[in-house]
């Protein structure tokens, strides 16, 4: 049996969730959790969310050309998997904009393989 | 120039505002901002979760400055860019400055303030040591990173655990720099658990609590600094000390409302919250000047700046629209705040001006587990809630129900307190 604990971020509770697991096939094994520290259902779901697929949205910036930025703020949509939070940060340093760039626009589709899109949350304007 | 009323600040407090009191019929509306473009400090918030309140989903900031922006030109709001106000008389005579216009006045029927707030620099904390290059407030760095697009450093500690703290924890990792350390003097954070989780548990950086900054070495550059854990009383404990070797300090120590022009008008400011004292409909001691947002009580959420700032908007428009009638004689009753509740916004209440339902805002002084959180009317509890926790960094609030209001007799106060 493995153990995991975490912290629990849906209200300022933050209780501190234990999972206790069993690999199969090399990953936790949803069936074998054992879930104490919740002292809500919320807790629960949160644990097994963060157990199996953990996400986060990357928010970060690119460099910006010919605008009226230096650089311009960028989202993940939807969000990526925890463990590619710092492959996709490091790849938005290489990334370019040119003006102009509004608010939703798609910079990259399917960054580093995630199925997710880098999406412009500024504007940059020609100036 | 004369204009109905005139907003200071042209952040989401003072965006809402505006459009509030557009919609509620006053259309000689100006906003005056500092800065070359509307948005206030959600320009250099890059990251996400705002908004989940009142647009029901994750934008980041520039994205929930923008919704607000577009609103305030669908409904013409005239904007001056890039100007400053300089002073406000007891008059409502606001000087300001800009490069094009030079300096000038606006003659406002009514005022309402939304400067936001300041962060506390390090001249206010009293650390120890030197004073050199790489030691910036958190939210000059977030500036530099997300505005300028430069790093300040690449081994940095963090003192303070406030959410801007902890969010420039997780945007200087993602930028390559390597975050040693937060500490943080309380027994407990002041921010918020999901930032706690995501910006240091997710990278591995240790949150060091009772802890503090006791000397900073480096004559030209951060060398290092010397964190020590404190007592109760918060004072270092000898022995303790730590050196962390790193090339930038970040300061994340509270934020402080910026009432600098209230001042000038004679607003009365709340020692508690630094920021105006202000009745039911946020209106502040002066006649037709209203507060609203990081000027009035530094909140955690976006969305509630919005809401209150609407309100003081709307406000706002009712003043300028019956500013000729006499104002009649309005009971107004004190809110008294006790065991645990440091203070509330409002701070006075008249239930002849209420709607059906108030939004009394507070704050508590400490965590608190399995607390009730009661209002009385006088002698009377009209509300108890049970809450599984309270802590300061999440700001708490309750709705007063005119009816409850109206129970309230001469020399009685409304009284908010946990039990």
């Amino acid at each position: 049996m493995e153990n995991k604990t975490m912290t629990c971020i849906n209200c300022p509770m933050g209780c501190q969730v234990n999972v206790a697991y069993e690999i199969k096939d090399g990953k936790p094994d949803p069936v074998s959790f054992v879930i104490t520290g919740n002292t809500c259902p919320r807790g629960k779901d949160y644990a097994i969310s963060e157990m199996t697929a953990p996400t986060r949205t990357v928010t970060g910036t690119v460099s910006a050309k010919g605008g009226d930025k230096a650089v311009l703020p960028v989202k993940t949509v939807p969000p990526v998997p925890k463990d590619m939070v710092l492959t996709v940060a490091k790849e938005l340093e290489k990334i370019t904009v040119s003006a102009p760039v509004s608010i939703g626009d798609v910079i990259i589709s399917d960054v580093c393989g995630t199925k997710s899109s880098i999406v412009a949350t500024g504007n940059l304007q020609e100036g | 120039m004369k204009k109905k009323i005139a907003i200071i600040g042209g952040g989401p407090a003072g965006l809402a505002a505006a459009v509030a009191a557009k919609e509620n019929g006053v259309d000689d509306i100006v906003i005056i901002e500092r800065a070359p473009s509307a948005g206030g400090i959600l320009m250099q918030c890059i990251h996400n979760g705002f908004g989940l309140h009142t647009f029901k989903e994750e934008l980041t900031g520039p994205e929930y400055a923008d919704r607000y922006i577009k609103r305030a030109k669908e409904k013409d709001v005239e904007i001056f860019l890039s100007t400053f106000a300089i002073d406000i008389s007891p008059d409502k005579v606001i000087t300001c400055m800009s490069k094009d216009k030079g300096i000038f006045t606006i003659e406002a029927e009514s005022i309402i303030l939304a400067m936001g707030c300041r962060e506390r620099p390090r001249g206010a904390l009293n650390t120890p040591g030197y004073r050199p290059a790489g030691i910036y407030s958190a939210g000059t760095a977030q500036k530099f990173v997300n505005i300028e697009g430069k790093l300040p450093g690449k081994e940095v500690v963090i003192l303070g655990s406030g959410d801007i703290g902890l969010i420039m924890a997780r945007r200087m990792t993602l930028e390559g720099a390597k975050v040693k350390a937060v500490a943080e003097i309380m027994p407990y954070s002041g921010g918020l658990k999901r930032n706690i989780v995501q910006c240091l548990d997710d990278f591995g950086i240790p949150l060091k609590l009772s802890t503090t900054v006791v000397d900073i070495d480096g004559k030209d550059r951060v060398k290092s600094v010397t964190l020590a854990k404190v007592d109760e009383k918060l004072n270092p404990i000898p022995g303790t000390e730590e050196v962390i070797p790193c090339d930038t300090l970040l300061l994340s120590c509270g934020l402080l409302p910026e009432n600098e022009l209230s001042q000038a008008i004679g607003v009365e400011l709340s020692p508690v919250t630094g920021g105006p004292k202000v009745n039911e409909s946020l209106e502040t001691n002066i006649p037709g000047v209203f507060a609203a947002g990081n000027v009035l009580h530094v909140h955690d959420l976006v969305d509630y700046v919005s809401e209150e700032a609407a309100n003081a908007g709307k406000h706002a428009a009712e003043y300028v629209k019956r500013s000729a009638e006499a104002s009649g004689d309005k009971r107004e009753f004190v809110v008294e705040t006790g065991n645990g509740v440091r203070y509330t916004v409002p701070m006075t209440v008249r239930p002849s001006e209420c709607d059906t339902l108030t939004t009394l805002r507070f704050r508590v002084g400490n965590v608190y587990k399995n607390p009730e959180i009661c209002v009385y009317m006088g002698d009377r509890c009209v509300l108890r809630r049970k809450k599984q926790i309270c802590a300061p960094g999440e700001m708490e609030q309750v709705i007063l129900k005119k009816a409850d209001l109206d129970t309230l007799k001469d020399g009685e106060t409304i009284k908010v307190l946990l039990e």
